[in-house]
């Protein structure tokens, strides 16, 4: 089982990865550290430099539709937000994320409000999120146990480097 | 027990256990497919691993298509290292010689039954073979080229029933951009389709690659062709000695959805700016003023997409606005279209042929639009700035549509032509 307590930072529906990175910040430079101050600017401006290690970005659904590029997951990962909690993601940027390492929680959203605290527990047979604001608790869609394997170790290179296997 | 879907068949083969929607499968991949926009990032991510030894590099094949011929010293630089990367590991790699989605299936990399991935979003093309193809990301690729395997969740699976006889004018094209239409960009993500019905029974393998291939722009894992006797005689033709094992979904398959459609009275379709669900029949859009018409692609770059055009073109000319670009979609279609003297007639007609590659799709390749203009393609995306140039517009259409529009220099139902 895992525990995550973070703060949660609210988007809509159809965030794409254009928007989670923009293009041209990618021709500057590669250093994900630097693409971290950048993330959702142009929805957002700031926020990639407000944000908290541990903080989680709420959305709605399709997150991480366009372009399959992995840099994206892998800036919001930089800027330290180590889950993603949407209604559904898009597909690529599903098997990006969990390959890199981020926790992504598909469940209902609409209930989660900006700066909720959030309490997510991550079982091998039930994810949930317990919200510090109204005391509700959301059932999400659980994880399947190999890929909770593979974020524990920091994504499927690390995982496949230790264990030699999938 | 249930029976299965192609999907579910296939990934369970692979995988060596029976599993269903939902499930969690480490399976064995039968080939892997790169591109040089897609194989940079793999390498680098190779040097990340601690085993680089590829598991068998006679099942990774890397095909250089965006960027044929270098246009550049940077990409110049980026071919080299696929060559030596192929020279070292032993990788099959394919220069020169068309677009990957074309080289796979005609050098017999694509084989019923198969599990394939691909570091580009339309290796779903080859369902046209009875496989399972999906794309996938780099890190995705960097790991099965090394263990010989990879996740999947297996999808669940619609089944999509094509009815009907398709009327006079309209081909798989069509049919295709009905769908995105109707199911929307995101309608049927991480679905598989499966495909049947009458209208697919009658359809040639071009055709069936040519559905296939767009399923991704509904959202789509993938989408599969049945095996029949039209997929085995091609096979049969491709690959004489080859054994393979084509797999067919049980009669009591579980589907989460059963949609059924009768195509019988469906016009031609054409995909508007700037989304490729943004779709009208042809008559509502007639008259749009067209600059530049592209043929080829992963979608419709075939012979017998060159020869559809042939025949429109033998009793029109091309309009003196218009520019029409045509790439054929590899080496052997182009030099199949030599033979058949389609070429040579389509030069007199004015068309401009370019190297078999990506061409002008996603803005990689020559032929990029000028500000304001209107562009009418056979590819298969039409998003805001795709062919290079963010002030310009694409339509999409059926090879038909396109030579129609190319003729009267605005966009034209190609049914009030006779040819």
């Amino acid at each position: 089982m895992t525990r995550h307590r973070g703060r949660a930072y609210v988007f809509g529906d159809n965030i794409n990865t254009d928007y989670i990175i923009a293009s041209h910040r990618k021709k500057d430079t590669l250093d994900l550290k630097q693409l971290a101050n950048y993330i959702m600017e142009d929805i957002r401006p700031g926020f990639g430099v407000q944000v908290k290690k541990g903080d989680i970005i709420v959305a709605g659904k399709n997150f991480g539709c366009g372009s399959a590029m992995e840099v994206a997951s892998l800036s919001i990962l930089a800027a330290g937000i180590p889950i993603v909690i949407a209604k559904t993601f898009a597909r690529t940027f599903f098997r990006n994320g969990i390959n890199g390492g981020l926790i992504l929680i598909k469940c209902n959203t609409e209930s989660i409000c900006e700066g909720d605290v959030l309490d997510i527990e991550i079982n091998s047979d039930r994810t949930v999120i317990f919200n510090n604001r109204n005391m509700e608790e959301i059932e999400c869609d659980k994880i399947p146990v190999q890929l909770q394997s593979y974020l524990s170790e920091g994504g499927l290179i690390s995982y496949f480097n230790k264990y030699n296997s999938l | 027990m249930l029976g299965g879907t192609l999907a579910e068949k296939i990934i369970s083969e692979k995988c060596g256990k029976r599993v269903k929607a939902g499930d969690l499968a480490i399976a064995d991949v039968d080939c892997m497919v790169l591109t040089d926009a897609s194989a940079p990032l793999t390498l680098e991510l190779l040097k990340k691993m601690k085993k680089q030894e590829l598991k068998d590099p006679k099942k990774v094949t890397f095909v250089m298509d965006h960027y044929i011929p270098t246009p550049n010293a940077k990409i110049a630089r980026l071919h080299q290292t696929m060559r030596e990367y192929c020279d070292e590991t032993g990788c099959n790699l394919y220069e020169g010689k068309g677009i990957i989605h074309q080289i796979i299936p005609e050098m017999g990399h694509a084989v019923p039954g198969s599990l394939i991935i691909g570091a580009d979003s339309h290796t779903c093309t080859y369902g046209a073979f009875n496989t399972f193809s999906t794309g996938v990301g780099s890190t995705d690729m960097a790991v099965a080229m090394v263990s010989g395997k990879l996740w999947f969740l297996v999808p669940s699976t619609i089944s999509v029933r094509l009815n009907g006889r398709l009327p006079e004018a309209v081909d798989a094209k069509d049919v295709i951009l009905w769908l995105a239409g109707r199911l929307k960009s995101d309608g049927v993500a991480y679905k598989a389709l499966e495909f049947s019905g009458s209208v697919i029974n009658k359809m040639n393998i071009d055709g069936r690659m040519t559905l296939c291939n767009m399923v991704v722009e509904m959202g789509a894992k993938a989408g599969i062709m049945p095996f029949d006797e039209i997929c085995e005689k091609w096979m049969r033709e491709l690959l004489p000695d080859k054994s393979f094992q084509p797999i067919n979904s049980d009669p009591r398959a579980v589907y989460e959805d059963v949609i059924e459609y009768d195509l019988s009275n469906i016009s031609p379709q054409v995909a508007c700016p700037h989304n490729v669900d943004n779709v009208y029949p042809v008559e509502e859009v007639e008259g749009v003023p067209i600059n530049m018409a592209v043929i080829g692609t992963c979608t419709n770059g075939r012979i017998s997409d060159l020869k559809t055009a042939d025949d429109m073109l033998k009793y029109y000319d091309i309009h003196p606005r218009v520019r029409l670009l045509v790439i054929p979609a590899s080496n052997n279609v182009y030099l199949e279209a030599i033979r058949q003297g389609i070429i040579e007639r389509l030069l007199l007609k004015g068309a401009m042929i370019l190297q078999p590659c990506c061409g002008p799709c996603c803005g990689t390749g020559n032929g990029v639009p000028g500000d304001g203009e209107n562009v009418i393609s056979t590819a298969n995306r039409n998003f805001l700035g795709r062919m290079g140039n963010v002030n310009s517009s694409i339509y999409l259409g059926s090879v038909q549509t396109v030579v129609a529009s190319a003729i009267k220099g605005v966009i034209t139902d190609p049914r009030k032509l006779s040819y």
